[in-house]
């Protein structure tokens, strides 16, 4: 380490990051003196933890690691209630606990608690690692590339869910990676390491992306800074354009009326459900009524949950320089436009949402 | 030089199957008897020195296992232990302890040594690395995570170094009676060239051996639930 | 104390008996000194050599084979087992009760003692050798004969020599009760103490416990001096 300094509000994901070698784990492991500190001190809410007999510090805070480390002799309850047993708590207690962790961390219980690790896939493995961790409600807790064993597609997903559940226990989380994009996704603030254990950087995402301080650190977070920086937000942080929504047989005057009211060109014709059918031309417009004469189909369809880089993507694909926005119901709520997403990339990034507030 | 093939003959050569050394079921049927005290002697033997060596072994390996310096010493003095022929060992140590069963069983017990302190040490070297790390991070001590994790996880091992144990032990007790402890390989001694005592003899040891062997298996199948499970997809 | 005095006089008798000869108990003949002591170990060594001989002739190419090919895995490697059950002085007496004295008979009875670990760790050997450098050999067009001699074989040297020491030991030791199916090695003075006396029989345990750790100790420097010096070996054999 060298002069290593940062402080982590509580209820917040403190996400350290950077190239193999910076020293990253071994700072995390020296919060629960996994790893001796030789110079310096680490404090818990206001308590150094040199103060407290290890074993004892430990069993106080979460520990959830990259090989996860199961114990394979023992089932899934087993496993969750290590610590619970260790202090002593009841036997009634500790049931009642471990089916409420598991079922915290979307595993059925009645499943999945008398399986042995052996019998069970990574992800799963992974959901009781971090269910094992939570096992006595730690204040803090700590977590070394804990995705980091599974396959892609899933990773996304156990990303997605962890950042569900932090929504609702708020723990106060030291998390390592080497992933930007994982930190980035992660993390409420973001320490960037450089080799031999210096601290580069100490920023929430959005203030990482925009103003990266040296080098380093630019060329860490990588030369996409921008679409990265779109990833952060979604659809629904933008103020969309108003729809001009059109139904087949309405009055033409009307709906020119929309139009002019509106930012978008064209009308959108959408079904009786308020669902969007398509652009339609000017033909449609010929004659008393709105007819069904479309330019072109809606895509590309947006959703309000849609992260902004996906849009954009989504944009592009299409060659559209517009897009319906629907409802979790499929209704139209505005109009995304290609414009939006550059002055988007212009927010002050104390705007921006992180972390566990970002996720869908 | 001549050389004494049996010092006593055990039977009357009244009937003729027994008078050509034979196979004689009825013989058997009428002298099982005789080899019921032998049996026991033998059973005593084996266990009590399997149980003698496996608490010192046991706890030498436990030692050895967080000194790791012990391991190589302790590895060549119960290596050569193991090397001397127990019957060597036998009368190596008649001038110090006399002839009997404490004679029989330090020769068995040195034996066993080795296997067990090997076959321990290797299970609880086997521990998954991020096991330990993953206990040790949740605040088990050292103690707790030997006997809570280690420990559990070596069985399988010391198991199967127990069974290799006690058969290596079950042989080696039929010389047992060379110390003057008895056992089955007094019966066979006593007339080696009829074939029904042979066979009898004989056949009890091979059966109790295949049964302590048997039994141990049993009982770690049934402490180690977590090795039946089907590993995932 | 006296114990101890009385102790290392007795082991001093016997050392002695070795060197010298002396009048038997049962009266007669002489017993004692090098030349028979020599004579008794030839016996020994002799009886011992031909059955390892016979076993290995045996057990090595069969084991090779088997583990070459992938099949008859279960006997091989429960070989081991088995044989670990059957106790040496049964084996001998029942060779003694069914096919009577003489040193052919023990030499077979030796032998069946001392396959079981040679084959065990044959296979286990050949087994243990890295599949994809078998594939690779048979990819660059070695037929089957020569992937076993130069490829699996020499990986599987270690391994061998480990099981043939461990059944160099027991057969050494159980030679030790050839006496028993007539032919007379250095365990004659144990099982006929009154010829040789008391100090002859522990005369005898030295020499015999000697032998057993001289050959452990050759057979062990000899297994080092065939592993290859890239092989990172698991310190344990497969049986013991």
């Amino acid at each position: 380490m060298d002069g290593l300094s940062l402080e982590v509000p509580a209820g917040e994901i403190c996400v350290l990051v950077g190239p193999s070698g910076c020293g990253k784990t071994t700072a995390m492991r020296m919060v629960n003196r996994m790893t001796d500190i030789t110079a310096g001190d680490i404090l818990l809410d206001g308590h150094s933890v040199r103060e407290r007999r290890p074993a004892e510090l430990r069993r106080e805070i979460g520990y959830a690691i990259q090989q996860i480390g199961l114990f394979p002799h023992l089932s899934v309850a087993g496993n969750v209630a290590t610590v619970p047993r260790l202090l002593g708590w009841p036997k009634e207690r500790i049931r009642t606990r471990v089916d409420e962790l598991l079922e915290l961390v979307s595993l059925d219980p009645h499943e999945t608690r008398d399986r042995y690790p052996a019998q069970l896939s990574g992800g799963q493995r992974q959901r009781v690692g971090v269910a094992r961790a939570l096992a006595v409600d730690p204040p803090l807790m700590l977590m070394d590339e804990p995705f980091g064993a599974i396959d892609p597609i899933n990773r996304e997903r156990l990303q997605n869910e962890f950042l569900r559940l932090q929504r609702e226990i708020r723990k106060t989380i030291v998390f390592v990676t080497h992933d930007i994009d994982e930190a980035i996704k992660m993390g409420d603030r973001i320490a960037v390491m450089q080799q031999g254990g210096k601290l580069a950087q100490y920023s929430p995402p959005a203030e990482l992306l925009m103003y990266p301080e040296g080098r380093f650190v630019e060329d860490f977070v990588g030369a996409d800074r921008a679409l990265k920086r779109l990833a952060l937000q979604r659809v629904r942080d933008v103020d969309l354009w108003k729809a001009p929504l059109v139904r087949v047989g309405e009055p033409v005057a009307e709906a020119r009326a929309k139009v002019a009211d509106s930012e978008v060109p064209y009308p959108l014709l959408v079904d009786g459900d308020g669902r969007p059918l398509g652009w339609l031309s000017e033909k449609a417009m010929l004659g008393e009524r709105v007819e069904r004469e479309l330019r072109s189909n809606a895509e590309p369809v947006l959703e309000l949950d849609d992260v902004l880089r996906d849009a954009l993507s989504d944009l592009l694909q299409e060659e559209a320089q517009y897009g319906p926005v629907v409802d979790h119901r499929g209704q139209v709520t505005g109009v995304l436009s290609i414009e939006m997403l550059s002055h988007a990339l212009r927010t002050d990034p104390d705007q921006v949402p992180h972390g566990a507030d970002a996720a869908a | 030089m001549t050389s004494v093939l049996a010092q006593l003959e055990i039977r009357e050569r009244t009937d003729s199957c027994v008078a050509d050394d034979g196979f004689c079921p009825d013989w058997i049927a009428d002298n099982l008897d005789r080899y019921v005290d032998p049996f026991f002697e033998h059973v005593y033997l084996t266990l009590v020195a399997v149980a003698i060596g496996f608490a010192i072994s046991f706890a030498l390996a436990l030692v050895a296992y967080r000194r790791r310096w012990l391991i190589n010493p302790v590895t060549q003095v119960t290596g050569i232990l193991y090397t001397i022929p127990s019957i060597a060992a036998f009368f190596l140590l008649l001038p110090l302890t006399g002839r009997g069963k404490t004679t029989a069983l330090i020769a068995l017990v040195s034996y066993v040594l080795l296997i067990i302190f090997r076959n321990v040490l290797t299970g609880l070297d086997n521990v998954p690395d991020e096991a330990k790390d993953a206990g040790r991070g949740m605040g088990l001590t050292d103690r707790q995570l030997l006997w809570r994790v280690e420990v559990p996880l070596a069985v399988p091992e010391i198991m199967a170094g127990l069974r290799i144990a006690v058969t290596t032990t079950v042989g080696l007790a039929t010389l047992a009676f060379f110390a003057g402890a008895g056992g089955l390989g007094g019966q066979i001694f006593a007339d080696i060239t009829f074939r029904s005592n042979v066979v009898v003899a004989g056949g009890l040891a091979v059966l109790l051996a295949a049964l302590l062997d048997g039994l141990i298996l049993l009982v770690q199948r049934g402490i180690t639930p977590w090795t039946r499970a089907v590993a995932a997809r | 104390m006296s114990t101890t005095l009385a102790f290392l006089g007795e082991f001093g008798n016997a050392i002695e008996f070795i060197f010298n000869e002396h009048e038997s108990p049962a009266g007669g003949a002489r017993v004692g000194g090098l030349s028979e002591t020599w004579e008794l170990m030839w016996e020994h060594l002799k009886l011992s050599g031909a059955a390892m001989g016979v076993a290995c002739a045996f057990s090595v190419p069969l084991a090779l084979w088997l583990g070459h090919i992938g099949k008859g895995g279960f006997l091989a490697i429960n070989a081991s087992n088995v044989g670990r059950a059957v106790p040496s002085l049964a084996l001998i007496a029942f060779f003694v009760a069914y096919l009577g004295v003489g040193f052919t008979n023990l030499v077979l009875a030796l032998v069946l003692l001392a396959i079981p670990p040679i084959l065990t760790n044959t296979y286990t050997g050949v087994r243990q050798v890295d599949r994809e450098t078998v594939d690779a050999a048979r990819g660059m067009g070695m037929t089957g004969a020569q992937i076993v001699r130069r490829v699996e074989l020499p990986m599987a040297l270690p391994l061998i020599f480990g099981g043939i020491r461990i059944s160099a030991v027991n057969v050494v030791a159980t030679a030790t009760i050839a006496p028993l199916a007539g032919v007379v090695t250095l365990g004659d003075p144990i099982i006929n103490v009154n010829t040789y006396g008391d100090e002859g029989r522990l005369a005898a345990a030295i020499v015999v416990a000697l032998l057993a750790v001289v050959t452990e100790v050759s057979l062990a420097a000899l297994q080092r001096g065939v592993t290859p010096r890239g092989l990172k070996l698991d310190r344990r054999e497969a049986t013991t």
